[in-house]
């Protein structure tokens, strides 16, 4: 476990060779001495097939409705079949590689989770997933960006931070969330480093708007991340992430963690879900996509070792699947999914959430998983026990009418 | 001495640009003119002038090229403007051959439909389980015959007439009103619909009445699509036909609520959950006719709910079709809240983030008086104290279209089309990628949307790239910039380029820094050629100047 000292002596002989160093080497020493939370927010786009990600082997309205794509049940000794977790669910084979941290209770999944807007729209539900405001479009900041505005200030350059080209929705707000596709690429990349000594210049000037604040704070991210470009992070305890544009962002927020320069809030995407199609069932185009998903996680977990204690993984997707396979051997837009929330304080090793049921008369619309849990409920237990966000105003107009999950210790 | 020097360079510089992008060198410009030609008093006031010839350049155009100001000032600044405010006169034919080859542009959203079909389902199945390879598929269904191929072209487009159309102001209200009524290209059937919604509805009213504007998006399938009201009908409504056939369908309140809230009332209109409902109502059977395959408006009585609607108060007696619709209309852009909403928008757009409230109720009041008259409303903007107030001076942030747009403009860039698909994704890596903007509010106008490190990075970065020819298909012509300053001199070279991209608008500290970095052997380097023992790299000086904070300004 770093220090203080072993921060500096790790990271600060990079650091010295740089003028502008001291203020944020203050700010990062202090980072590192409180260790602060990190939630990793993980969105499948697309919609993901909750009821083949987390199989309910026990609901007997299961394999009937999918003559060609339902997963055969999980039978003892028999690995290439869906993985046993309570008797009623079990993971698609393709996840097996999260057995070890279902087994060791760092893993939990929330089952029958989404929106109570009926919207089939990916766009539409993505929207209000990200805002946290169901049914509302105008809300001009997402939830993520609300936690992080709730928690004690520590101006970070890399307090909330995005994998990828944009910043996605959810971290939209006041709080100065940084969008980075590749943070080996998060330089200024002429031929030589005059350029980029020439634009640190011009923007270290005297004038203090956020224009050139944000470029002072651009630049101590940009050395903070030279800095941290050492070889002790790469990836540690023998993790293998999986090549893709998943696994890439997964292992630099990792190395973000590992790296102790305050960062609070990351955000990751993966796309791809969204199986009209030739969905396949252990094998095929959705396994294809589980085992990369799978596998990412099981590596985030391996790489991080102890700190997972303060980091807590969150995944989502905007709705589920039609609980019928369709035409095409593939599953349309439904409602409700499997999510899933890895270490931290997790109590995990169990399904959470009320099992509605595959009956026709228990389904939503008499075709889709209905919602027992909205997604802000999950959401908002996860920003006040592991970050200790206050959720008062982190969903607007939302007042859960369930019990909390009771997903933390 | 200095400041003498850098005004002489942009009088050289400005005096010889002729409308066409290329500058011509003077004969010898190492040589300073002599000083006569602009005596200090008459400089000055040459000066004052410049700046309200700039701030309006920076305000309505996507900033100026080469030899704006001087054309601008030569034509006198109220005499540009009315010109611009009628693009219809303005002879923009080069532009147009530019664009010559994106057939989409000319397209029925009909025939797009036929020649860019969207992917055989099977064939992206075999794909992903790996039974067909990449090349196998491309060969099978080639890039340029795909359905994102519409896209490209549009953003091509959109891209090109900012760097090159004389119809500036056009251009920048054509992107401010698809702003206003965004829709999103990666939402299912918008992408065979987009570039028709921009040409055939924001286009032809972006200088012409705001309630055409209303009118025009209302009917037009893009929006009926992306807002879902194509599929909104009266409650308990069973669809008839198609593949549907038998399921219920009723009211869906989507567009409804957004035209309310984010094309005429605002969020703080005065409506109600009662009138979103009532509004929705009124447009239930505004459909689409054969999405995929005619792709136009139609009003089907079927689906139509016949009964009474109040609309803020307002009566729509029952029994009425799609004249519900259109009185809906009718009532909201006569409102008063919607006057102050798009004056509040477009102050804000061309004044400062924070829209001067006395502004705001002059234009409001131009609205009601003339109907949502675009140009008065633009005139009355213009015209304002506010709009030379010193507080909102380069106060404005560009955003990434309008940064990469005026980066190219000032170096006197012109793309091609594939220079201009390059741009745009130059536009989508420091965050805006055109025409694709998910939620109905479109982008930001505010400068803490586009401000960030990654995309602040991603400027500089643009810089580096653009003046060093890395996009493809843009040419820029940094040796005219230049023409004939003595690259051994490095802060003439300096001056010449702060000169014409900042049109001298940079401040002492840039300028000092910028001189400072010049002692930088990579930036002024020994070479052995027989010009002297010092070598100006203007290149990299130039995307120092792009990358600059006052260029990120207007």
């Amino acid at each position: 476990m770093p220090t203080r000292r072993t921060f500096l002596k790790a990271g600060g002989c990079a650091l010295v060779a740089y003028a502008a160093a001291p203020r944020f080497l203050m700010r990062t020493a202090r980072a590192a001495e409180a260790r602060g939370k990190v939630l990793v927010a993980v969105f499948q786009r697309g919609a993901v097939d909750g009821l083949s990600m987390v199989m309910p082997h026990g609901d007997p309205g299961y394999a009937g409705a999918r003559p060609s794509i339902a997963l055969q049940p999980p039978r003892q000794g028999e690995s290439n079949r869906a993985v046993d977790l309570d008797g009623f669910f079990a993971f698609h084979p393709a996840l097996a590689t999260l057995g070890p941290l279902w087994d060791n209770h760092s893993l939990a999944v929330v089952h029958a989770c989404g929106s109570p807007d009926t919207t089939r729209s990916h766009f539409d539900a993505q929207d209000y997933m990200e805002s946290g405001t169901p049914g509302v479009k105008s809300t001009p900041d997402g939830w993520l960006a609300r936690a992080a505005r709730t928690l004690p200030a520590k101006p970070a350059p890399f307090r909330a931070v995005a994998l990828g080209p944009a910043l996605p929705r959810t971290l939209h707000g006041d709080i100065g969330a940084i969008s980075i596709q590749s943070i080996d690429r998060f330089d200024v990349r002429g031929a030589d480093a005059s350029a980029g000594r020439g634009f640190e210049a011009l923007y270290d000037q005297g004038v203090h708007d956020l224009l050139h604040g944000t470029g002072r704070e651009t630049f101590e991210a940009v050395k903070m991340l030279r800095s941290a470009n050492a070889s002790r992070l790469a990836p540690a305890n023998g993790a293998d992430y999986p090549r893709g544009q998943f696994g890439d962002a997964m292992r630099q927020i990792a190395q973000l963690i590992q790296a102790d320069i305050g960062l609070e809030i990351a955000f990751a995407d993966m796309q791809g879900w969204d199986t009209h199609v030739g969905q396949g069932a252990e094998e095929g185009q959705l396994a294809f996509r589980l085992r990369d998903f799978g596998r990412t996680l099981a590596a985030f977990s391996r790489d991080l070792g102890d700190r997972m204690a303060d980091v807590c993984v969150l995944t989502m997707s905007e709705f589920g699947r039609t609980v019928a396979e369709n035409g095409n051997r593939g599953t349309d837009h439904g409602h409700a999914t499997a999510m899933l929330v890895l270490g931290g304080a997790v109590r995990g090793g169990r399904v959470y959430g009320r099992w509605p049921g595959l009956g026709r008369h228990q389904l939503f619309e008499g075709r889709d998983l209905a919602v027992t849990t909205d997604f802000r409920t999950l959401f908002a237990e996860v920003a006040a026990r592991h970050l200790g966000a206050p959720t008062a105003s982190l969903f607007p107009g939302f007042k859960s009418t369930q019990p909390s999950l009771g997903l933390f210790v | 001495m200095r400041w003498r020097a850098s005004i002489l360079a942009a009088a050289v510089l400005v005096g010889c640009s002729a409308p066409a992008p290329r500058v011509t060198a003077p004969g010898d410009a190492s040589a300073p003119a002599p000083a006569s030609s602009a005596a200090p008093a008459s400089s000055d006031l040459r000066a004052a002038g410049d700046r309200e010839v700039l701030h309006a350049l920076s305000r309505l155009t996507y900033g100026p090229r080469p030899g704006d100001v001087e054309r601008v000032r030569a034509l006198g600044l109220d005499l540009w403007l009315e010109r611009q405010l009628h693009p219809e006169k303005i002879e923009d034919s080069a532009t147009e051959a530019a664009l010559a080859e994106l057939a989409t542009l000319r397209m029925s959203s009909s025939e797009l439909l036929r020649a860019y079909p969207r992917p055989d389902p099977q064939l992206r199945a075999k794909l992903a389980s790996g039974e067909m390879s990449r090349q196998e598929m491309q060969e099978r269904y080639p890039m340029d015959k795909r359905p994102a191929r519409i896209t490209a072209e549009l953003q091509a487009a959109k891209m090109v007439r900012a760097v090159t159309s004389e119809r500036q102001l056009q251009e920048v209200m054509v992107d401010f009103w698809f702003n206003h009524f965004n829709v999103f290209s990666g939402k299912g059937d918008v992408r065979w619909y987009v570039s028709v919604y921009e040409r055939e509805t924001i286009r032809p009213h972006a200088l012409g009445k705001f309630p055409d504007l209303v009118r025009a998006t209302a009917h037009h399938p893009a929006m009926l699509y992306y807002l879902d009201n194509w599929l909104s009908a009266k409650p308990d409504f069973t669809i008839p036909g198609g593949p549907n056939r038998g399921r219920k369908a009723g009211l869906n309140e989507n567009y409804a609520r957004e035209l309310m809230e984010l094309h005429t009332l605002g969020v703080d209109g005065g409506y109600s959950q009662h009138d979103v409902t009532e509004v929705a109502r009124a447009f239930t059977g505004w459909t689409i006719e054969r999405p995929r395959a005619e792709a136009r408006f139609v009003f089907r009585a079927a689906m139509h709910d016949t009964g009474e609607k109040i609309v803020l108060g307002r009566r729509i007696p029952a029994g009425g079709g799609q004249e519900d619709g259109e009185r809906v209309i009718e009532i909201l852009t006569g409102h008063p809240s919607t006057a102050r909403f798009i004056a509040t928008k477009l102050v804000r757009r061309f004044v400062a983030d924070v829209p001067p409230p006395a502004l705001v109720d002059r234009v409001a009041a131009t609205y009601s008086r003339t109907g949502g008259d675009i140009p008065s409303m633009l005139r009355a903007i213009v015209e304002a104290r506010e709009f030379r107030g010193e507080d909102v001076y380069r106060a404005k942030i560009k955003k990434p279209f309008e940064f990469v747009a005026s980066a190219t403009r000032a170096l006197g860039g012109r793309p091609d089309t594939n220079g201009g698909m390059a741009l745009a994704r130059a536009s989508a890596e420091i965050g805006e990628p055109l025409y694709e903007a998910q939620p109905p509010t479109g982008y930001g106008d505010r400068a803490d949307v586009w401000v960030n490190a990654g995309a602040l990075l991603a400027r500089m970065n643009f810089a580096l790239g653009l003046v060093s020819g890395r996009y493809q298909g843009v040419t820029i012509d940094l040796p005219t910039l230049v023409a004939g300053a003595d690259t051994s001199a490095p802060t003439v070279v300096l001056d010449r380029l702060l000169a014409a991209i900042l049109t001298n608008q940079a401040s002492p500290e840039t300028r000092a820094v910028l001189v400072k970095h010049l002692a930088d052997p990579q930036i002024t380097r020994l070479t052995a050629d027989d010009r002297g023992p010092a070598n100006t790299d203007v290149a990299k000086l130039a995307a120092l100047v792009i990358g600059s904070p006052e260029f990120q300004r207007r």
